[in-house]
């Protein structure tokens, strides 16, 4: 029997567990629809702001040993005009990423993605290189529930929680995203780090600071996963330096109901869905699962 | 092997060349870069200001690479005023290459899209008759002229220079000049690179005369390597699937031509 590769994220289903990360490559429909056809469960866009927004100037990208340093500032189109490209969207399952500092830009932002088939919310409470949104609204737990809740109140598909390592406890920030009403979290995203160039001294980004992605962050990502799943009953996407099934499958064992890919995509392009597919399909026959969820949290037996 | 490089390496300005009022060589040693194939680019760092995509340039010397610059924006114009000694930091190569067709073929290069093409020249095969037309606004803005024709000295080949105002070589376009071209010869590929609305021309003009085609496009580049999305167009990202594309998928794309993004990612006319 060919086994079953469809996931369950609290409400939401999706016929294959990996899909494309915050950030990358998510701003427009046609790449969307090409990499769901190379095998994606979904795509979730670039965190869009109520303003278009430019970023910072290059370099905003590099790769360092053991994965990529990013602080692209956030560019993106803005909510209005991303709604109105994707508003002819029926195939990819999308998931909408926002990012604001107060309730009432989130809640404009829906309002834009009203005549849109979006197949979740995912809130960015975790950037950790932009000012006033991110981490800085992930770090204040009281202000998480607001937004959270008012996305809620006004959203009509369901609404995911992406969390980051801050300042403040990031399970306290889970609990604060439960508590407003999240229907599942995101766990993580990059983690603030840097570099500098030994022959001119200088932080290779021009922001100085960015965020760690890649092979180096997933043993920290797993963790969060499983400190997450073993403390509250919600489903988690894991998130942070997936890139082959193996990875994947790690996240799922820890507690992830499904996986995302970023970074990995600067190595393997975007074939790496259809090998984590093909992975996860031919463990799941040798040592006989038929479904995903039957493997979730394995690791937690021990 | 060609290795590819993700965090950038800093290298010394060892000489610049003044090629017109507005235009720069600066040349570095970096025997990687120095030998990749016709038509990658690599991002190039100015420290303390910015990271731009940037075609590599041949030069006549073993393991040294160069970078041909015009001076325009804020960046361009730090580029372009580095001296000898000073540092930049390179990554790359990155995008593909130019398929180099046997027989008679043409080069369309409009200002610093000659850089490419520059390279594409030295890499022709010996069989090669090798047309380059060269394009720009007037005799101060022509360069490469003289190089061109001393790294094509041993094969069959001519260089045809055109400026807007005629003040040198033949005046007008250089699509008007090619539009005469393909008229009496048989050409077996065209090769271009510049301004999109020249290269959107000259591949439709290839395609209706059922040449084969290839052209190099500029979008807004960040990473450079196929994740951060800035520079897709239609479903491709130019850093990662291109920067060369070909003439029967130019003609199917909803944006060549027509549209860029900017650095938003807003969709803009040209
Ligand atoms: C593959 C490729 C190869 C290129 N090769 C050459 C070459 O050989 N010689 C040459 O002179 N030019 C080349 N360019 C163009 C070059 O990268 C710049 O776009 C151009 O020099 C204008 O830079 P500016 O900063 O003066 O920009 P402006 O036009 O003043 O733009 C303002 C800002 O936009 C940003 N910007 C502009 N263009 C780009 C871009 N394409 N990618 C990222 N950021 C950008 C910069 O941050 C700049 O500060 C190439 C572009 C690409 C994509
Ligand atoms: C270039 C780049 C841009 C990113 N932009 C966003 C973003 O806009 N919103 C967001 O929530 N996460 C963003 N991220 C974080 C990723 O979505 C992901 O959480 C992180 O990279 C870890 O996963 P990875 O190791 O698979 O890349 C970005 C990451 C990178 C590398
Ligand atoms: S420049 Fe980042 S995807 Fe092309």
């Amino acid at each position: 029997m060919t086994p079953d590769l469809s996931v369950s994220i609290g409400p939401i289903k999706f016929g294959r567990p990996a899909m494309l990360a915050s950030g990358i490559l998510g701003i427009s429909l046609e790449v969307f629809n090409r990499i769901y056809r190379s095998g994606a469960g979904a795509v979730v866009s670039k965190s869009l702001s109520k303003e278009p927004w430019e970023g910072y100037p290059n370099p905003t990208i590099v790769g360092i040993k053991g994965g990529y340093l990013n602080a692209v500032g956030l560019s993106n189109p803005g909510a209005p005009y991303f709604a109105n490209m994707i508003k002819s969207n029926k195939d990819v399952p999308i998931i909408v990423s926002l990012v604001g500092s107060i309730e009432d830009e989130f809640e404009f932002m829906v309002q834009q993605f009203e005549g849109c088939n979006v197949a979740a919310y995912e809130l960015n409470l975790s950037c950790p290189h932009v000012e006033k949104v991110g981490l800085e609204v992930g770090d204040d737990p009281k202000l998480v529930t607001k937004i959270v809740s008012r996305v809620k109140s006004v959203a009509k598909a369901p609404v995911i929680g992406k969390v980051g390592l801050g300042t403040t406890n990031y399970l306290d920030t889970v609990k604060a995203a439960i508590d407003g009403g999240a229907d599942a979290i995101t766990a993580i995203n990059t983690l603030r780090a840097m570099g500098i160039d030994v022959e001119t001294q200088r932080p290779i980004l021009s922001h100085k600071i960015g965020g760690l992605s890649g092979p180096a962050i997933k043993p920290v990502a797993v963790r969060c996963v499983y400190e997450i799943t073993s403390k509250y009953d919600i489903p988690v996407i894991g998130c942070g330096g997936v890139s082959t099934w193996e990875d994947a499958l790690e996240f799922i064992f820890a507690g992830a109901s499904a996986i995302q890919v970023g970074s990995a995509i600067g190595d393997g392009w975007i074939d790496v869905f259809g090998n984590i597919n093909d992975g996860i399909a031919n463990y799941m026959k040798k040592k006989e699962y038929s479904k995903i969820s039957e493997m979730v949290g394995l690791a937690k037996r021990f | 092997m060609q290795s590819v490089s993700k965090t950038p390496s800093i290298r010394t300005i060892e000489k610049v060349i003044d090629e017109t009022p507005t235009v720069r060589t600066i040349i570095i040693s970096d025997s990687n870069l120095a030998n990749v194939l016709p038509g990658q680019f690599a991002m190039v760092w100015i420290p303390g200001v910015n990271e731009l995509p940037m075609s590599i340039m041949i030069t006549e010397e073993n393991g040294k690479a160069a970078f041909t610059v015009r001076k325009r924006g804020v960046s361009s114009t730090a580029l372009y005023d580095l001296k000898v000694g000073q540092q930049i930091g390179v990554r790359g190569p990155y995008g593909n290459a130019f398929d180099i067709r046997d027989g008679k073929i043409v080069l369309v290069g409009g200002g610093t899209g000659l850089v490419p093409l520059m390279r594409l020249a030295k890499f022709a095969k010996p069989t090669n008759d090798i047309t380059i037309l060269m394009g720009s606004k007037s005799k101060d803005e022509v360069f490469f002229e003289n190089l061109a024709n001393r790294i094509l000295k041993d094969k069959k080949h001519q260089v045809i220079v055109t400026t807007e105002d005629g003040s040198y070589g033949e005046r007008g376009f250089v699509t008007d000049v090619l539009e005469r071209l393909v008229q009496n010869t048989k050409f077996d590929a065209i090769y271009t690179c510049g301004p999109e609305i020249m290269m959107h021309k000259i591949v439709q003009l290839a395609n209706s005369k059922g040449i084969f085609v290839q052209a190099s496009l500029e979008r807004m580049m960040k990473c450079g390597i196929g994740i951060c999305g800035s520079c897709c167009m239609d479903e491709v990202l130019v850093c990662h699937d291109g920067t060369i594309f070909d003439g029967k998928f130019l003609a199917s794309s909803q944006e060549f031509g027509h549209t860029h993004r900017a650095k938003s990612g807003i969709l803009e006319n040209y």
